[in-house]
């Protein structure tokens, strides 16, 4: 059976948080598949990179290891990956939707003459059936993406022109190791015999990367402001009250166009996905484009003065009131309660 | 430096701020109709890099280029008004329905029309699809070094480029070889304004097919200046293999759309008062969701 692949990003001698995640949502498509997974990490100094990979329950990892191959560039990681896909032909192929993935990805499909589906959120495994040809496709891969700003979200399938290829929003698989002490094959791939001196035209002159220091992905927490907060002061209440209970401060996008919070705490589509243990949402209305990247969050609560506001109905508790009433009272009630 | 050959895609697209679920066709395409069009604003970033490059490097020629349905024109038009030099129509009911390996085929078959070309852009991504990938598969079929997400083009010679990219996490500069592709990040500078001149000299530019049989005085008048008809190449002029374009062209296909509908669940209302508020903040610890 042909394999489920996925192509991790590794810089510094770390596979990227949203690698794991496709290893991890790439076993659960080789099981249902019942095929093998395997791996291809390109990079420098790779010693015993394998051991981040296979407690994924990743079967045979393809190791690129060369000073030239990192940071990533196009064309050389673009040779590599084409050789081998073109040699190992699995059926799925994933990528993260990362400046990485989204890179790579199209100049491969454009290789390979293959579907690809851009910024997944959702894979599954599924049949379909073509009239015209009255055949039924079985175990397809389902790559259902949001389209047409959030308001709808579209199941893209690809039955004839293999491998099927997707790349995924980052943050929104969960990480899940299989197995702490798998066993992978290992193969060591002659970078020298694939790539060659036109790969390398392109030339890295300056990088500078950003160590953020907001990390809504992985808090617990978020209190999270919209339009209706009114004011970059009134967003201090927010953060009175997401620093007392440990979390971190999230804004819709029309609170950051409003220039009420920062851009990189812009959680929804165009911002980033989270699933904390708890989400306040305050003077949030509940666009579409604001809920796809909260509406996992495991209790959420909606502060909002409109009872008819699109977000109460994801919301466990519906505060109808003025927060900058509500959320003082929250304050001061946590610290007569807290233990 | 010698004069630069730029050609930039262009895309008109849908209105994606204001969609609604009748804007698709039953078999799941969207219903261009239905929506209201824009220039796609990533594609006027571009636009904007190539006239500045364009001001930089004289003689340079900045030639629009866009596949699309009849009223796409509308972008060209546009673009004219913005400073670009030449524009080219794809178009084709056959065309139709094709996805971005069919796309990229066909704007490569006609960017290979061209006599020449150093840079070849476009903007990082579509709003109606948030893809980005025609660039990188366009770079791919002209066997050329792609630059994705350029912000700034920070210097440019004869034979090499060196550009400023946007990646999710920071900053990158690189050089390429020309010729090459790059895709323009909308962290870029805006697009200048239409100008009053090339609005008086451009608004009468118009493809072949946009002209009414009877309209004697457009006729005329692209007969005496020549530069306001605008070409338009179908899929005979472009050389393309029908069974690479558009639907059947298309690896990937729309097995089903769902318009999202909110979950509902039964919340419980409270009002803001000190009793409603206490109860919750209690339950909240009580569960060990905070506390």
């Amino acid at each position: 059976m042909k394999s489920v692949f996925v192509y991790c990003e590794v810089e510094n001698q770390k596979v990227a948080d949203i690698s794991q995640e496709l290893l991890s949502t790439g076993k659960k498509l080789a099981t249902k598949l019942d095929c093998p997974l395997e791996a291809m990490v390109f990079g420098s100094q790779l010693d015993e990179i394998e051991n981040q990979v296979s407690p994924y329950g990743v079967d045979k990892i393809y190791i690129a290891d060369d000073k030239r191959l990192e940071p990533y560039r196009t064309l050389p990681h673009s040779s590599l990956a084409t050789y081998l896909l073109k040699q190992e032909d699995p059926q799925i192929v994933l990528f993260g939707a990362t400046s990485v993935g989204r890179d790579l990805a199209p100049r491969l499909a454009s290789a390979l003459n293959c579907g690809l589906t851009a910024d997944t959120t959702i894979l599954d495994i599924g049949d379909h059936f073509v009239k015209k040809e009255k055949k039924e496709y079985k175990d397809l891969l389902y790559a259902i993406r949001p389209a047409f700003g959030g308001s709808i979200m579209a199941n893209i399938i690809n039955w004839d022109q293999h491998p099927q290829m997707a790349t995924v929003r980052e943050g929104v698989m969960k990480k899940e190791v299989f197995d702490e002490n798998y066993k992978s094959e290992i193969v060591q791939v002659d970078v020298n015999s694939i790539v060659n001196e036109e790969d390398f035209v392109v030339k890295i002159i300056e990088r500078h990367i950003e160590e953020s220091d907001v990390n809504l992905k992985e808090a617990p927490i978020i209190v999270a402001g919209g339009y209706g907060v009114g004011s970059k002061e009134n967003f201090e209440y927010l953060e009175e009250l997401a620093k007392l209970l440990g979390g971190e401060v999230g804004g819709s996008r029309a609170a950051v166009d409003a220039g009420f919070i920062d851009h990189n705490r812009q959680i929804g589509q165009t911002g980033t996905t989270v699933r904390p243990k708890l989400y306040i949402a305050a003077g949030i209305s509940g666009a579409i484009q604001h809920t796809a990247g909260m509406q996992d969050a495991s209790m959420i609560i909606s502060i909002n003065i409109d009872p008819e506001a699109p977000i109460n109905s994801l919301a466990d508790y519906v505060i109808q009131g003025d927060l900058g009433v509500v959320i003082p009272k929250m304050i001061k009630f946590y610290k007569a309660n807290a233990k | 430096m010698r004069p630069l050959k730029i050609v930039v895609l262009i895309k008109q697209v849908p209105d994606t701020r204001h969609v609604g679920p009748d804007a698709m066709k039953p078999d799941g395409t969207v219903n261009r109709g239905k929506l209201d069009t824009v220039f796609n604003p990533d594609d006027l970033h571009a636009l904007e890099l190539a006239l500045n490059l364009k001001d930089r490097v004289p003689e340079t020629e900045v030639t629009v280029m866009t596949m699309g349905p009849r009223r796409a024109a509308d972008i060209i038009r546009d673009s004219f008004y913005r400073g670009a030099d030449n524009g080219i129509m794809i178009s084709d009911k056959r065309f139709g329905g094709a996805d971005t390996l069919a796309t990229s085929y066909t704007l490569v078959k006609a960017i290979q029309k061209l006599p020449a070309y150093d840079i070849i852009m476009g903007g990082r991504q579509a709003i109606d699809g948030d893809t980005a990938q025609v660039g990188p598969q366009c770079a791919e079929k002209l066997n050329i070094p792609q630059v994705t997400y350029v912000e700034e083009v920070i210097s440019i010679t004869n034979d090499e480029v060196v550009a400023k990219r946007r990646l999710s996490k920071g900053v990158e500069t690189v050089s390429s070889p020309l010729p090459c592709l790059m895709t323009v990040h909308g962290a870029s500078p805006a697009c200048r304004s239409k100008e009053a001149k090339r609005v008086m000299k451009y608004k009468y530019a118009r493809t072949n097919s946009e002209i009414r049989r009877n309209d004697e005085f457009m006729k005329e008048l692209h007969a005496k200046r020549p530069y306001l008809t605008i070409p338009e190449w179908g899929v005979e002029d472009i050389d393309a293999e029908v069974t690479k374009i558009g639907l059947p062209g298309s690896p990937t296909k729309v097995k089903s759309v769902e318009s999202i509908v909110l979950t509902a669940s039964e919340a419980k209302v409270l009002s803001e008062s000190d009793s409603d508020i206490e109860g919750m903040i209690k339950e909240l610890i009580e569960h060990h969701t905070i506390g």
